[in-house]
Order: structure tokens, then sequence, then C-alpha cells
């Protein structure tokens, strides 16, 4: 594991967090939590992909090694996937990235998947707190930036 | 060779208000020529001056504003303004409507909406866009957004105040030479083969009821000022404040029904959207300042649309909304604080009184004296008791032959449903007229792409206020500075609202002055904003994909309300982000896959058969596929109604023209077994009793239904003595008079396992279902006792006056507290009714010989089935889930497949069969087309990178990929090869490729990786 020297966890860090949500059910979902103006914390960007399938594991690693704290995917419910099922094949692709991650000393609870609707506003908006949270409590990701020296 | 046929391929529409509009667009995508007429200087009608709609809190301006630009844009729209129709002489298929087109003394054209000329104009009116709350120039422009984006002069005035007075100082000023103060009236021909009619009613003026005090104090105003008060573009800036002092009130009342369920004003209906409004308009008062205490004075809550129980649920809960159930006997005006004592009596019969700050008198809608005279009169339309137009209810948008109507002209009633017949009443034009359609139309054209290829990034960055939606929260002056500091970004700048008209001309001059390559608009969702703006792009002779939109608004202003500096920050990377991306955009070219000009309708419920006839008589092959052996749905078990539907009649009549339509083909007991392709190309295998049939389609309306929700409460099912609605009903129909014997007791319970936590929604038809059975009961042995148990009586519209028939022939109505609910017992006397009534304070005790369960209806078990083989997706009640609960009630967001009936959402007959042409309609903007634009992100290969591994081809859900072989210098290699008509952009492809040869358009790893990179 690579040595890092952990930045002292204190209340005031912000977690950084890379969300690809997946253009029908999640970002709608997303678009529905704004509509219903159901406030969450600030730590999210948003990636709008076509599909929770379409996410290569290459676009997690890469927000991972560049610094970011934790990565959100997002699709539709099992079986509700606008593309029959892109979402079954993103979770397969993510359950083995997620094996590779502790290989690079990242913590595999910095990446979530979680399926959102399109009518699930309250759900994402739960979702984004809840990770914030969590990933607040792991602290900063450890292996930021150290992929190139 | 076919008789030439002397019908006009053209329809007028009378109104440019949210329903004239849909009702144009949809015709002018349907192939007519449309001539849009408007009595006002823009269009947009009521829809524009609302602040936000319900129940999605929605910003009514930036949901309505694509459709107004799409009105001014489409080669196929004819707009008249300031003109309002005299005559309509001829026959359907053949009219000539008289117009008077009032002059403007604007030239359209040469106008650049400038301003300077207001600014110099010296005559000061009330401005009646803001209900008199602000003033205007005699030269104005309606609204910052409107359409027809021109000024106009008043010449008249108001009565009271003049108008112009031909100092000329507009000429002086107008650099363009666009005023003409000399402009004459036109009179007006157009030659058409059908009318719709959608000129709206109006608001009460609740100053015929002195008791409220409007007009005579100051901080008494009606809901549709509020709304100008509480909008951003409104006449206080969005601040809310009271008219007395300019001060902020803290308490604001709201009372309900002013001017509906009245018979004082002559106007004993409802006005079905009053109640939500309210709420509407309470929860976003105290968005804009937590401090206020909204408190509503109400009769019953009528929120029997979709989604509106949960609505009013949140606005209780976490607005702290306070409903008072009471009749208000008046109020009066503290003189000295110019507060205001509401004095009324609650549902206790105590009277009592309290002090507020504000008074919001929410209004109905009504025909006022003068629509009933002039337009009415002279068009000689049939009318109803309350000065409406009159349809048939099993027809529902039809006037008369040829002759369509929509929206609240037609009766009182919120925009989704004025949607839906504005929809429907084009289906109807339309298949009036389908031997002539297309026959009077455009093609648009678009300047030549301009080639970008090699040229360096050149960036414009277009931040929207979105009024304060964005700009209350986000520092948009900093973003656009922001922007500006950023790498290849040319241009910059904000915009209070960029989906506006005039934002689009500045967008395309942009592009065309800093000579830019790539449009980047920070706004509102590209979920529903993206086309608007890629036309932008088109006019501008810039391929529409070099466009990209970031969300912050949906996505950052209204989920950090509180937050501005996080949101100012987030709004800032957000941008960075897209522009890291957007450097990489390339132009794309769209392939072009034919439409197989057929439909397939699911369900043959009277919505499925409705939508079947329509596009069939629209010309268009259809296939019906019920699972049931007969035809009629939920129709077979209706066996009145008190509207004057005959349902025999209309069962029967419905279920002989869809079996003898020549292009109507009917499977019955039959299901959809499986589903392939994609909108304009589907192919179904439909399993019937003669085996599989295989039929090809473009578009898919579904239809599947509801059925009534059996309870597990009430002894039902255990107690012979308890039934149903429905059950009753089937019960009532058979009955002779002398089968209820005098004072034989019926109680109806409503809201039964409804509402509540487990079914969260109200069904709509229930409250009717009981008045109408009691009704029937009572007219077969009036000495018979019927009490209904009610929560809140959903008798909205017209259905108001059945509620009051009912109580005349004396039908008691019990209403009960949703934490009280009615309790019943059975002994060996039989079965009793215990509930605990408000109004004497005290349980009553009602013995019972029929005990009646409303319980509503429910979404059949199998549409999460069919959701999922259409990928269409259901809400938490299990009903579908529309594309956009205002503007797009019968379209999915998956392109081609639409819905209607009650598999939306419990409705009426009436209802039901509107929405099923509305949806015959919008499917026919499709299959209108011969050729639709393929599907752009779809997926390419580079050649070069790719080995030939096929993993592609095994991912891919459509069979879009198969390999080739090449030889290449005598070596034979293998490729993945891309078909692009079937694939559909899923990118899942892209993601497994191991060497990077797959890519997707607009998603590439080039340009999806900057923009990760930026976000850390």
């Amino acid at each position: 594991m690579i040595e890092k020297e952990k930045e002292p966890k204190t209340e005031e860090f912000e977690p950084k967090i890379v969300g690809f949500l997946c253009n029908w059910c999640s970002y709608a979902g997303a678009d529905l939590a704004g509509t219903s103006r159901i406030q969450y914390p600030p730590n999210v960007r948003i990636i709008r992909v076509m599909c929770s399938g379409s996410v290569d594991s290459m676009y997690i690693l890469r927000a991972l090694l560049e610094g970011a704290d934790g990565v959100f995917i997002g699709g539709c419910h099992p079986g509700d996937c606008h593309y029959i099922d892109g979402n079954y094949k993103a979770r397969r692709r993510i359950v083995l990235l997620k094996d590779i991650l502790n290989t690079f000393g990242i913590e595999k609870e910095r990446v979530w998947v979680r399926w959102i609707s399109a009518s699930e506003g309250q759900k994402f908006a739960e979702t984004m707190r809840e990770m914030t949270e969590e990933i607040r409590k792991l602290g900063p990701n450890p292996i930021a930036k150290q992929w190139n020296i | 060779m076919a008789k030439k046929s002397d019908k006009i391929g053209a329809v007028a529409v009378v109104g440019g208000g949210i329903t004239g509009i849909q009702a144009a667009l949809d015709l002018a995508d349907m192939g007519f020529k449309v001539y849009l007429l408007e009595k006002s200087s823009a269009i947009g009608g009521v829809m524009a001056q609302l602040d936000k709609t319900f129940p999605t809190n929605d910003c009514s301006m930036c949901i309505l504003s694509p459709k107004l630009v799409d009105c001014a844009r489409h080669v196929n729209i004819e707009l008249f303004t300031n003109t309002e129709v005299q005559k309509i002489e001829g026959k359907p298929g053949n009219f000539i409507v008289k117009a008077l087109k009032k002059p403007r003394y604007v030239d359209m054209e040469k106008c650049t909406s400038c301003g300077s000329c207001e600014e110099v104009c010296p005559i000061k009116l009330p401005n009646l866009f803001e209900h008199g709350l602000s003033d205007r120039k005699a030269i104005y422009k309606l609204y910052p957004q409107a359409i027809p984006n021109a000024y106009v002069i008043d010449k008249e005035g108001d009565g009271k105040h003049r108008g112009c007075v031909n100092c000329m100082k507009c000429t002086d000023v107008c650099e363009v030479g666009a005023i003409n103060h000399d402009e004459k009236p036109e009179n007006l021909k157009l030659n058409v083969g059908a009318v719709i009619v959608a000129t709206g009613s109006q608001p009460f003026n609740p100053v015929i009821k002195p008791e409220f005090g409007y007009k005579k104090y100051q901080n008494v105003m009606t809901s549709v000022e509020f709304e100008r008060v509480l909008s951003a573009s409104g006449p206080f800036e969005g601040k809310i404040l009271r008219p007395s002092d300019k001060k902020t009130p803290k308490k604001i009342a709201w009372v309900h029904c002013v001017g509906s369920r009245d018979k004082s004003v002559e106007h004993e209906y409802c006005s079905s959207m009053c109640c939500m409004y309210t709420a509407k308009e309470a929860v976003i008062a105290k968005e804009h300042d937590a401090d206020i205490e909204p408190t509503v004075f109400y009769i019953d809550i009528r929120s029997f649309g979709k989604d509106f129980d949960k609505y009013i649920d949140r606005a209780k809960r976490e607005h702290g909304l306070r409903y008072v159930r009471s009749r208000i006997s008046e109020i009066v005006e503290n003189q000295k604080t110019k507060d205001l004592v509401i004095r009324y009596e609650d549902d206790s019969g105590e009277l009592k009184e309290e002090t507020f700050n504000l008074v919001v008198l929410s209004v109905g809608l009504c025909i006022a004296e003068e629509q009933r005279n002039e337009l009415i009169g002279r068009l000689g339309f049939e009318t109803n008791e309350f000065g409406f137009v009159y349809t048939n209810p099993d027809d529902p948008v039809v006037l008369k032959p040829g002759i369509f109507v929509a929206g609240s002209f037609l009766e009182p009633q919120a925009i989704p449903e004025s949607v839906m017949q504005a929809s429907a009443a084009a289906a109807n034009a339309a298949a009036l007229l389908k031997d002539v359609r297309g026959t009077l139309v455009k093609e648009k054209q678009y300047p030549a792409e301009r080639d970008v290829s090699g040229e360096k990034p050149r960036v414009g960055v277009f931040v929207c206020h979105c009024g304060i939606n964005i700009g209350g929260y986000v520092d948009v002056p900093a973003v656009v500075k922001f922007a500006k500091s950023l790498d290849d970004v040319a241009y910059a700048e904000a915009n209070l609202y960029t989906c506006s008209e005039d934002t689009q001309k500045k967008i395309v001059n942009a592009i065309k002055k800093h000579n830019l390559n790539r449009i980047l608009v920070a706004a509102c969702t590209p979920r529903t904003h993206e086309p608007l703006f890629q036309k932008s792009l088109r006019d501008a002779g810039l391929n529409p994909y070099l466009l990209e939109m970031t969300n912050i608004r949906e996505q950052c202003s209204w989920v950090h309300m509180d937050k501005p500096k996080e949101a100012t920050d987030k709004a800032k990377q957000l941008v960075a982000m897209t522009v890291a991306k957007i450097r990489f955009l390339q132009p794309i070219q769209e392939a072009e896959i034919p439409v197989t000009q057929k439909a397939l309708v699911i369900g043959g419920g009277i919505a499925g058969m409705t939508a079947a006839l329509s596009l069939a008589d629209q010309g268009y092959e259809t296939a019906l596929v019920e699972k049931e052996q007969v035809l009629g749905g939920y129709l077979n078990k209706v066996y009145y109604t008190v509207e004057g539907i005959e349902i025999d009649q209309l069962l029967k009549e419905t279920v002989e023209k869809v079996q003898k339509h020549d292009i109507i083909k009917v499977y019955t007991g039959s299901s959809l077994v499986s589903l392939n392709g994609y909108v304009g190309s589907y192919e179904s295998e439909i399993k019937t009793p003669k085996g599989t049939a295989n039929f090809n389609h473009g578009i898919i309306v579904v239809t599947v239904g509801a059925d009534e929700y059996k309870p597990n409460s009430y002894l039902y099912g255990k107690n012979p003595q308890v039934f149903t609605q429905s059950e009753l009903e089937k019960k009532l129909s058979e009955c002779l008079p002398e089968d209820i014997h005098d004072g034989e007791t019926f109680v109806m319970i409503q809201c039964v396992e409804s509402r509540d936590e487990q079914r969260p929604y109200c069904s709509r038809i229930c409250c009717m279902q009981a008045v109408k059975n009691a009704i029937r009961i009572k007219e077969l042995n009036p000495r018979a006792e019927v009490f209904v148990l009610y929560r809140d009586l959903m008798t909205y519209g017209f259905k108001e006056k059945f509620y009051k028939t009912a109580r005349e022939k004396g039908v008691m109505f019990l209403q009960y507290d949703a934490e009280k609910k009615p309790i019943v017992s059975a002994n060996d006397d039989g079965l009793v009714v215990k509930m605990f009534e408000p109004m004497l304070q005290r349980e009553l005790r009602i013995p019972v010989d029929t005990l009646v369960l409303s319980t509503g209806l429910q979404p059949n078990l199998d549409n999460s089935v069919i959701a999922q083989m259409l990928k269409v997706p259901v809400n938490d009640d299990g009903f579908f889930l529309e594309a956009h609960v205002k503007l797009r009630p019968v379209d999915f967001s998956t392109r081609g497949v639409f819905v209607a009936g009650n598999c939306h959402m419990p409705k009426f007959i009436g209802e039901s069969i509107y929405q099923a042409q509305a949806a015959a309609a919008r499917a026919a903007t499709i299959l209108a087309q011969p050729k639709l634009a393929a599907e752009p992100n779809i997926a390419v290969v580079d050649e070069d990178m790719c080995s030939g591994c096929k993993l592609c081809i095994s991912v891919c859900p459509y069979n879009a990929i198969d390999s080739v072989e090449e030889k290449i210098n005598g070596k034979t290699v293998v490729r993945a090869r891309v078909n692009e008509g079937l694939c559909q952009g899923c990118g899942v492809c892209v993601a497994t490729c191991p060497s990077g040869a797959m890519q997707q358009r607009g998603f590439k790893d080039e340009q999806i990786l900057p923009m990760v990179e930026e976000t850390v």
C-alpha cells in the first residue's frame, strides 16, 4: 500500500464526489430533487452519461487517481434500464473494479452504485446526503495525485 | 385518379395561450398549415403570468418558453396577434375565418426590441399583465419574453387612462424606423379546413363580493395578482411585499372558493385548480421567506390530480401550511395597521376571528360577460348553465362539425387537461383533413453548416439567471466572469432567461459576430431545453451537436438554496468541466431512419379504442391488443352516468366502429410477448388465441387501464351487506323502485384504504361515483336514507352541480377526519357505523342496511411487465409516469411511446377519451413523417485500433454490431462495425472495449476524461 500522509480528519473536510448519472433515470431523479427543492450537500459534481453501463472503469479509476474522494454511479432500477440491461453490466463491472481498488490502496467504500428512478428525487437527495457523510467519515482519498509520481 | 378534395390542409387556432400553442404545434408537426390568432399583442396566455406550476414547482415561464420559441420559429405556423375572430363561414373541411387584425403600430420585422421607445414615451398606464400592480408605457412589450418579440402601441387606453397621444417621441428615437402611427386595421380572410377555439376564460373579479373587501382594502389581493408578486420579473421583483406599505407580510391567509361553488354569483361550479395553486403559492411564498406563516381557509381540499395529495401533504408537513376548514363571513381592515381581520365559522360551527397582514383570494375562473357576448354570441356556440360552451361528454372537444374546442374555454381546469384537450382537438382536425395533409406545408430550411474542422475551439458561454431561480442563489455575474477566464472561451454573457426568443437571436448573433464554434449554456436541465438551443445553433449555421448544457438549476441552485457561496463555486466548476468537454466536441450527422407509419395500441378499453379510432381515422393502420376476450375494459363495469353518457350505447358503438374499421386490426384475448426496435421501427410479437402474430409499427400507445381496488377492511368479503361502489352500481342498475324500501339505509364511506400511507393517491372518480349512486338510490326511492361519509368531496369542475343535486335530494354528506376514520361493527341487529361528526362535536351511530366502500382504482399489477418491455417508467403508486406532468401529459420520455386512460391515473370517461385522442395526435406527429433522424450519440469504431475481439458484439443489447473481414496487405483482419440505424447509443460497448477503439459520439473518452479531471 502506498504510504501517504493523511490529512487530519477535521469537521472541515468536504469530500469531493464525482457522480456518473444515466440520462433516463438517475439524472432525471436528480432533476426531480431540484424541482422539488430537496436540499442536499453541494459535494457532488454530476457528469451525465446515457447509461450506467457506459461508465468505463477507467473513468472511475481516473477520478479516484485524480483525487476524488468518492465516485457515485447512478442507474435505472434492475429491469428498468432504458437500454434493456446496461445497469446489470455496470453492476458486474463495478463489483470487479471494487476488488481491484484494494490493490491500489483505495477503500472500495469510496465507490457507490445505486439505482435511482426518474421519480425518486427524494431518494437521490438522501443518497447524496448519506454518501457525503460516509465519505467524510472515511476521510480524504489516500491515493490522490500519487499515481503520476 | 381520385377526386380532388375541396378540403383545405390548414387549421385556424383561435387563442394563443398554452392550449392554442399546443394545438398549433401538434398540427404543424402533423403536416398542416396553422394560423394562430391571438387577441393580445403576444402569445403565452395566463401561463406566462404564472410564477411556478404545481405539483413539480417548475418555473412556469421556463417550461413555456421553449414552446413559445417553437411557435415563433415553426415554418408552418403563421402568427396573428392583436387579432379577433369575427365570423366563421363555410362547412367542415372548408371554412372561411374572418378576423380583424388591429394595428400594432410597430413593424414586427424591423423592431429589435431595444426598448428606446419605451424610455422616451411620456404616457403611463396600469400594466394589465401585472394586474395593475405596476405601470407600463403606452408603447410596451406585454412581458419580457413576449412572442412576437416586438413592441406595441396602446392608442386606446383603458377608459380611465388615455393611451398614446401621438407625440412621436418613439418615432424619433427608433433607429430602425419600425414605428408607424398610421397603421390601419386589416380584415383577414383565412381559408381553413378546421377551427380550434381555445380562447380561455377569465379570473373571477371579487369586487362583486363586498364581504371580502377586494379593491376596498389595499392588502386584499387575488391569487392571480399574487402570482405576479411571486414572479422574479413581476412588479416587486420576486420579493413578497404587501401593497399598502411594501413590507414583507408575516401572516398571510388564502381564502378558497372565491367566485366558485357560490350560488350568490351564479357560479355553482368548482374551478378545479384553485386548491392546488393556493398550496403552491403558499409553499413558494414560504420558500421566498421562511418567516411567512401561511394559513388556508377552505371547504374541501380538492387534490384530485396525479401526485396532488402528496403535494398537499408535503405543504403541510414541510412548509407548515395551516389548513382551517371554515366558512368566511367577512374580512375587515384595521385602519391603523392595514392588517385584516378574517371573521369565520370553523367546522364546529364556532365563530372566530384572526388577524393577517395580507389576504389572498383564491379566485376561480369564469366566462366574462364580454366574452359571452362577443365570441360565443357572435359565433353561435351552444352554452351550458354556467356560460361555458357545451360539448357532448363522450365527444368532449367537438363543438360543431369541424370546429373543436380545448382548454378553460370549455371548463375551468389546470394546464395538463388543457394541453391534452389541445392535442385531442388537433387529432380531430387531423382526422377531418387527412386527405389534404401535407398539401400546404413547407419544410424548414436551415443555413448550410459551417465546417469547423481545423478551427481552434472558440467557446461562447451563456449563463442563465432564470429570473431568480438561478440568479437568486448563484452569483451569475461571477460565473460569467469566471467563464471568461477559461481557456478557449471567446465570449460569455448572462441572460435573464436564456431560453427566451430574444436570447436565441443573441446566441445566433454572437456565434456570427465572435466566430464561435462551441456553445455552452449554463442553465436548467438538458433533458428539457437541449433541443431549443440546438435549433439556435442550426439557425447560426453550426452543427447542433456543438452545443453542451450544464445544469446549474435543478442540480445546483435549487438544491443548495441556503448555501449561495457553495452553489456559486459549484456552478463555476460545472462550467469549467463543461468547457473541458466542449473543446473536444465534433459535429455529428445523424442517420435517417424510415418510419413504419403504423401504430400499436395496447389495451382495448375506452382509451385504447378511442386512440385506435383516432389514429386510423387519420389514416394510420393500427393494431389494437386486448388481453380480455372482449373490448371495453373498465367500461364493462360502468352501468350509467349522471353527465348524460349512455354507457351501453357508447360501448356498443365504439366497439362496432373499431371492429368495422378498414385499417384497425383487433387482437382480443391477446398479449404483447416481445418487442424489438425503436421509435419509427418497432417489431412486435403478439400472442393470440390463433397463434403468434407479427406486427411492424412506428409508435406505441399504452392504454392498459386500471381496476377497482378490493379492500381488506370494514368487513368487506365477510359480511353480505358490504359492497364496493362498483358492486353497488351493478346492483342498482338491475334494481326496480320496489326493491328499495322506505327507510332503507345506505352508508357510503369514501377514501377506504385510499389517500393513506399504503395508497397515497386520490382516485379522482370515487366521490362522483358515490354522488351518482346516491342520486340513483334517491331516484329509485326518495324515502331511502343515504349517508356519504367523506374526507374531501372531489366533485371538481361542473361535477359540483351533481353534488348539489344529491344534497337537494336529501343525501346526507358527513365529513370525517383522516385521523378519525368511521368504525363499522356487526352484531345481531346488523351493521352499525360510528363516526365523529365535527359539526355536532359528537359521535354518530348509524344502523346500516347496505354499507358501500369507495376504494378507488389501483394500477394493473402487470404494468411493471409492460413498463420493462417498453422501457418506460411507472411512479411510486404503479401508474405510468409521463415525460412531464404539465406540458407532456401523454408522452413518455422514451420517444415514440405514449400513454392514455386509467393506467396514467384514474379518470372519467370523457377525460380518457380526450387523453386518448391527445396520445393519437402526439403519435401522429411522428407517424406523419416518412423519415426520422436516428439517435445521434451512437457508437463509432476506430478501425485502426479495433483488434476484432468481438466483445462489443456480445454485450450489445440491440444486435447493432457485427464483424467484417477485410484484407489488408494480404492478411485477413476482423473489425467491428456499427449499424447506425440499430444503435441506440447506450455506450455499453464503449465501456467493454479493451482497446479503446469503440467510442460514443458526444461521450467519447477524450470528452469525458477532461471533465473528470476538472472535477477535482
